[in-house]
C-alpha cells in the first residue's frame, strides 16, 4: 500500500483550478520528486497535504487514511512534515528551542506538571534536549545551538528547518525547493543529505524542487504537474525523454 | 522536599517582610508611612496583572486589551463572595483566630476569583483567539467595556454607585505571595514544552502549525492562566481598598498594563516586574511638579519608546541561563558576518556519512 495517495485531487481558488484532479502515489521509502514549471501548483499541492488548504474534491490518504481538510497540526500528528520554500524559522529563539518545538505534540506533561516541574517534566526537557542535540549534530548545527535562529546563514537556515521538521517524527517528510538559492557545493551536498536522511531515519520524502540537477539526481520516481494537472510520471530517465514534459519546459519545435 | 523547603522559606521571608514593612510604615514613625504602604501594595498588584498579561501579549504574541475586564470580573466576584458570604463562613470557624478566619475567607474568595476570570476566559478567549492581530484587540477592548457597564448594571454589587463594605483581608504579604506565584508560574511554563509552544506561535503561526502545535488551544490556554491571574489580582485589590467603582476598571487600566510590558520589554518577565514598578512609583513621584505631572510622565514614557523601542530590558533575561541551550557560550562569527565564514567548515562536512 502506498504510504501517500492522491485521488482526484483538486483545489479551485474562485474561478482558477489550481490544481486538478492530481492523482499520484508515494511508496514507503521512496524518493519522489515532484516537479514543474513556475506556478503549475507544486507548492499548492503541499498546501494540500498538510492541511493548509483542504481540497475542494477528492482524496488524500496517508497510511491509507483519508486526511484531507484536518487542521495542520493534526496532520503533523499523523506523521507528515514539512519544510517552506520561503524559510519559517521561529527567529526569535534559539537554534535548540527551535527544533524543541516539534517535540510538543509529543509531551505528555500537562500544565500543571510544567508549572510545578514534576519529575516527568524534568525527564521529558532532559530527553527533548537530548534528542534536539543529537539531530544538531548530524546537521552541523550543535555549536549554534545557542544562537538565535535569526542569525543564523543561509544554507544553516535550510538545515535547521529540516532538522525541525525531522525532530517531529515524521513517517512522510515534504521538503520545499530544499536547494533554492544554493550554489552547485551547496546542492550536491543537499543531495547527499537528503539520502542519507532517508536511509537512517526510514523516512519517505516527497520533494518539490526547480533545480533539475537535485532533482534528477536524487529522486527515485518523478511526478511532473503543469497548470496543475499531472502530465507524466516516472523514473528521471524515463522523464527526461517525455516529449510532454520537454515540451513543456522548452515548448514545441 | 527540597521544592517543599523553598516554598516554605520563601512564605517565611515574606512574612517577615510583611512584618518588618508593616511596623515601619503603618505603626513606625515614619510620616507618610500608611501612603508609600498603599504605593508598595498597588505596585504589587501591577506587577502581577503585567507579568500575567505578558503571558499572552509578549509570548504568546496575541495583542489583547480587555485585561482590565478579567480584573474587573475578580475583585467583584471576591468581593461579592466575602460581603455575602463572609459572615456565615465566620460564623463557621468561629473557633479560629481572627487572623485564620481572615485567611480562610480571603483564599475562599480568591479561588472564586480565579475560577470566575479562567470561565470567563474560556469563553472569550475560544471565539476570538481565531482571530488576529487588530481584531482580536478589539473584541478585548469590546468585551473590558461590556463588562464594565454590566457590572455597572448590577445593583446587588452596588452599580454606579460602587461596591462598598468589603472587608479589609488582603495586605503586603498575599500580595507578594500571589506575586510571586505569579512569577513563578509564567517563569517555569516560559521554560517548558508549553513555552515553546506560545513563543512558537508568536514566532510564526504556519509554521507552528506545522510542527503539530494546536495553535488554538494554545492561544486560549495562555488567555485563561493570565486571565485567572489578573481575576486573583483583581481580588486582592478589592479586598484592600475595601471599595470598588467600575472607574478602576476602564481601558484605560488595559492600556496601562500594556504600557508596563512594553516599557519593561515585551515577552520578559523582569521587564514586565520593572515597567509595572516603574509605572507605579513615577506617577506619584511626580506629585511634587503638580500641573506638570503628567506632561513629565507622558515624556518619559516617550523618551523610553524612542530610545528603547524593545523596551527597557528588551528580551534579555537577568537571571540564570537561557531558556532552553546548554550555557551562555555564544558564537562568534555569525552575528551578521554573512553566509561565507560561520558555514564553511559545516558545509563541507554536512553531506559526509
Amino acid at each position: 500500500m502506498a504510504l501517500l495517495e492522491l485521488k482526484k485531487a483538486m483545489i479551485r481558488f474562485g474561478g482558477l483550478v489550481a490544481v486538478k484532479e492530481l492523482d499520484f502515489a508515494v511508496q514507503e521509502g521512496e524518493l519522489f520528486g515532484l516537479i514543474g514549471p513556475n506556478g503549475a501548483g507544486k507548492t499548492t499541492v503541499f498546501n494540500l497535504i498538510t492541511g493548509v488548504y483542504a481540497p475542494t474534491s477528492g482524496d488524500i490518504l496517508f497510511d491509507g487514511k483519508p486526511i484531507q481538510g484536518q487542521p495542520p497540526h493534526k496532520i503533523a500528528g499523523a506523521g507528515i512534515a514539512r519544510t517552506f520554500q520561503n524559510i519559517r524559522l521561529f527567529t526569535g529563539m534559539s537554534v535548540i528551542e527551535n527544533v524543541m518545538v516539534s517535540n510538543h505534540m509529543h509531551c505528555k506533561v500537562g500544565v500543571f506538571g510544567a508549572v510545578f516541574r514534576s519529575e516527568t517534566w524534568s525527564r521529558e526537557e532532559r530527553e527533548y534536549r537530548n534528542e534536539a542535540m543529537r539531530l544538531l549534530e548530524l546537521f552541523q548545527l550543535d555549536k549554534l545551538a545557542d544562537e538565535e535562529a535569526t542569525n543564523l546563514p543561509y544554507g544553516s537556515q535550510r538545515r535547521l528547518e529540516i532538522a525541525r521538521a525531522l525532530a517531529t517524527k515524521p513517517r512522510l517528510l515534504l521538503l520545499d525547493e530544499p536547494a533554492a538559492g544554493m550554489n552547485p557545493q551547496e546542492s550536491a551536498d543537499l543531495m547527499r543529505m537528503i539520502r542519507r536522511l532517508r536511509d537512517e531515519f526510514k523516512v519517505t520524502i516527497l520533494l518539490v524542487e526547480h533545480n533539475m540537477k537535485v532533482v534528477m539526481g536524487v529522486c527515485e520516481r518523478i511526478q511532473v504537474l503543469v497548470h496543475g494537472e499531472g502530465i507524466a510520471v516516472g523514473d528521471p530517465a524515463a522523464i527526461r525523454k517525455d516529449p510532454a514534459v520537454i515540451e513543456a519546459y522548452l515548448g514545441k519545435e | 522536599m527540597k521544592r517543599l523547603l523553598y516554598i516554605l522559606s520563601a512564605i517565611a521571608v515574606l512574612l517577615l517582610l510583611h512584618w518588618g514593612v508593616g511596623s515601619l510604615l503603618l505603626d513606625g514613625p515614619i510620616r507618610q508611612g500608611p501612603y508609600y504602604y498603599q504605593i508598595i501594595i498597588l505596585a504589587g498588584i501591577n506587577i502581577i496583572l503585567a507579568v500575567s498579561l505578558n503571558l499572552t501579549n509578549g509570548i504568546a504574541g496575541q495583542f489583547s486589551i480587555g485585561h482590565a475586564g478579567f480584573f474587573a470580573v475578580g475583585a467583584y466576584v471576591s468581593a461579592s463572595v466575602s460581603y455575602y458570604g463572609g459572615p456565615a463562613l465566620r460564623g463557621m470557624l468561629a473557633f479560629l483566630p481572627m487572623v485564620a478566619q481572615d485567611s480562610v475567607v480571603l483564599l475562599i474568595a480568591l479561588a472564586a476569583a480565579a475560577v470566575a476570570t479562567a470561565l470567563a476566559g474560556l469563553l472569550v478567549g475560544i471565539p476570538s483567539l481565531r482571530l488576529r492581530g487588530d481584531y482580536l484587540a478589539i473584541v478585548t477592548l469590546g468585551f473590558g467595556e461590556i463588562i464594565r457597564v454590566l457590572i455597572l448594571n448590577i445593583d446587588a454589587v452596588g452599580g454606579a454607585r460602587g461596591f462598598s463594605g468589603i472587608p479589609k483581608l488582603s495586605n503586603f504579604f498575599w500580595v507578594y505571595l500571589l506575586a510571586a506565584a505569579t512569577i513563578v508560574t509564567v517563569w517555569n511554563l516560559l521554560r517548558s514544552s508549553y513555552g515553546r509552544a506560545f513563543l512558537a506561535i508568536r514566532e510564526n503561526e504556519i509554521a507552528a502549525q506545522a510542527m503539530g502545535i494546536d495553535v488554538t488551544r494554545h492561544k486560549v490556554l495562555a488567555f485563561v492562566i493570565s486571565s485567572m491571574f489578573a481575576g486573583m489580582a483583581g481580588c486582592l485589590f478589592g479586598h484592600y481598598t475595601m471599595y470598588l467603582h467600575t472607574n478602576s476598571f476602564t481601558f484605560v487600566k488595559s492600556f496601562e498594563i500594556i504600557i508596563m510590558i512594553a516599557i519593561g520589554g515585551l515577552g520578559s518577565i523582569e521587564g514586565a516586574v520593572l515597567g509595572a514598578v516603574l509605572l507605579t512609583v513615577l506617577p506619584e513621584a511626580f506629585r511634587s511638579f503638580d500641573s506638570y505631572r503628567m506632561i513629565i510622565y507622558s515624556l518619559a514614557l516617550i523618551l523610553i519608546m524612542i530610545y528603547r523601542p524593545q523596551g527597557i530590558l528588551g528580551q534579555k533575561s537577568l537571571f540564570g541561563r537561557k531558556r532552553a541551550g546548554k550555557g551562555t557560550g555564544s558564537v562568534n562569527g555569525t552575528n551578521g558576518s554573512g553566509d561565507a565564514p560561520a558555514s564553511a567548515g559545516a558545509r563541507v562536512s554536512a553531506g559526509q556519512p
